[in-house]
């Protein structure tokens, strides 16, 4: 399990999980969980494209992403978002469709792209990963107060010049990054997954919003590490497991939270 | 035929309907089927963007490829696999508390990323047992083209389950959509109304999977209703303008993924490519149209 050809896979993905932890607790507190699900998910077609051009599959990843961003922030701006969102991701998805076809022979890549592929990371991914890593991390801890002000309450943050709409830009940005360098690892689906599972289960642990941050860290990093090992025991792919184990954190999260209500 | 035509005319005919457009058996099939998928996304689409549920919609189409995986392993038929899977999304996201607007957005994703892992491990399945990478692109992108015309009668089954649970709900449906504190002061039940649309929303989903596959179904369910929405001022006309969208985007994406064998040549491009972006064309169209001069008058009188 620990094997060397593994040992990337592992640093990878705690990387990952670290970044998911984090942006998701801010995902699920907007309320914009369609949203990164849609970014990753418009994303993969940039592979493809990526592929077609032979170019770095992560520029490929990074632009489509950033076309999700914009076409989401402009068609939301006189449309309820979650049409907006929906929208976006079909015309990117079709497009996929499209490259896909044109390329041909990229059956498997497609299920790896959708569903990750952990085995085969190398040293030389990894470091634009971290880098990527820490420059949204970095901004994610310059941004902590204002970007929880306007998440827990858009009013008084205008009132304190921070404006909404810039705000959803600038997040949506963070999302389109962070979904962009774990897509190759864990998959467009499951990025998704362990951006909103940990964190829905630490929104209901704790109302502390700190708290909730190391939580959802620790909770998404327990995620992905079990998930690798189960994995390499039963051979199944990496995001059955993801999946589950997010649902399952936030079904314990949410029934503990109803007890200590109770009591 | 060319004594009837001039020539320039059959040519540019010839054009945008490639030979032997009509008379393909496979191009019948996928008309009549398309077009069953589009009316009933359309129409429950209307609803469903009403409602502000876009994300249950395409949380249940993602989820039935869950389905589409299963059929492919046990070797039914997809449509079955497809319902099946849809119909149990629609109970779980009931369950699991998808009326509470609040946790709506939330209860949505966490289902969702739990029906893709299933779905992860059902494709593994696939590719381990019959050893093809194409179950993936299937179950996900569908083909329009590859439905056997043996079920054409039980899709159009489906069809008009659909429709008639929409047509016999129409009014609650209708106001539960637009008002929910109104119904239920009329003494609607809006959270059974609210089931139903879930359960009509997976015969919709379902159809359309089949179609265009099931991550993309959601461009049927969405794209027409919400150009129709943007334009219509009146529930029947919006449902009437989706419909019509609908099909132009269905029919229009056969023709042109029929023409395309002869623009790269010996390869098709896919039909659900030119589906979803027409629909997203569509969109677009009816936004600009709503800003037109005309469109403001004839919404003023």
């Amino acid at each position: 399990m620990f094997a060397s050809y593994m040992i990337n896979g592992w640093i990878m993905a705690t990387i990952i999980a670290v970044l998911a932890g984090a942006v998701g607790l801010f995902v699920v507190l907007r309320g914009m969980s369609f949203a990164a699900h849609a970014l990753p998910l418009g994303a993969f077609p940039g592979a493809a494209a990526a592929n077609l051009l032979g170019i770095n599959e992560l520029w490929g990843l990074i632009g489509f992403s950033g076309l999700g961003v914009i076409g989401i922030t402009q068609l939301a701006q006189r449309q309820r978002r979650d049409v907006a969102t929906a929208l976006v991701l079909m015309a990117l998805l079709g497009l996929g469709t499209l490259f896909l076809s044109l390329s041909g022979h990229y059956a498997q890549g497609v299920y790896a792209l959708l569903f990750g592929q952990l085995v085969s990371v190398s040293r030389a991914q990894i470091w634009p990963v971290l880098a990527l890593g820490l420059v949204i991390l970095v901004a994610i801890g310059i941004c902590f107060r204002p970007l929880l002000l306007s998440t827990l309450s858009p009013d008084l943050a205008a009132t304190h010049g921070v404006s909404p709409k810039r705000t959803d830009f600038g997040f949506l940005l963070l999302v389109g990054a962070a979904t962009a360098m774990a897509l190759p690892v864990v998959g467009a689906l499951l990025v998704f997954s362990l951006m909103v599972g940990p964190a829905a289960a630490a929104r209901s642990l704790t109302d502390r919003p700190a708290t909730a941050l190391l939580l959802s860290v620790g909770l998404a990093l327990l995620t992905v590490w079990a998930s690798i090992a189960a994995a390499y025991v039963s051979d199944w792919p990496i995001g059955f497991f993801v999946g589950a184990l997010a649902a399952a954190f936030f079904a314990v999260a949410q029934l503990s939270r109803r007890f200590r209500r109770a009591a | 035929m060319s004594a009837k035509f001039p020539d320039a005319a059959m040519s540019v005919l010839d054009l945008l309907f490639a030979p032997g457009f009509f008379a393909s058996a496979p191009v019948q099939t996928a008309l009549i089927i398309g077009s069953a998928a589009a009316i009933v996304s359309a129409l429950i689409g209307v609803f469903t963007v009403l409602r502000g549920q876009s994300f249950a919609g395409h949380a249940l189409s993602d989820i039935s490829s869950a389905g589409g995986s299963v059929a492919f392993l046990l070797g039914i038929s997809a449509l079955w696999g497809f319902l099946g899977v849809a119909v149990l999304a629609a109970g779980a996201l009931e369950l699991a508390g998808l009326r509470r607007a609040k946790e709506r957005d939330l209860v949505t994703g966490i289902v969702l990323g739990a029906g893709l892992g299933l779905t992860a491990l059902l494709l593994h399945l696939d590719i381990g047992t019959r050893s093809s990478g194409g179950a993936a692109i299937s179950v996900m992108f569908g083909s329009i083209f590859a439905i056997p015309a043996s079920m054409v009668l039980s899709m159009l089954g489906v069809s008009a389950v659909a429709v008639l649970l929409i047509g016999l709900i129409y009014r609650p449906l209708l106001l539960t959509s637009l008002d929910p504190n109104l119904a239920s002061a009329q003494g609607v039940r809006v959270h059974a109304v609210g089931l139903l649309h879930l359960l009509i929303l997976s015969l919709a989903v379902t159809l359309s999977a089949m179609t265009i596959g099931a991550i993309l179904s959601t461009a049927l369910l969405i794209g027409p209703a919400a150009a129709a929405v943007q334009i219509a001022r009146r529930p029947g006309r919006a449902l009437i303008l989706a419909v019509l969208f609908g099909l132009i985007a269905t029919w229009g994406g056969v023709l042109l993924a029929y023409d395309s064998y002869a623009w790269t040549p010996g390869q098709a491009w896919p039909v659900s490519f030119f589906i979803t972006s027409l629909a997203f064309l569509i969109y677009l169209g009816a936004r600009l149209w709503k800003r037109l001069p005309i469109a403001r008058r004839t919404a003023e009188a």
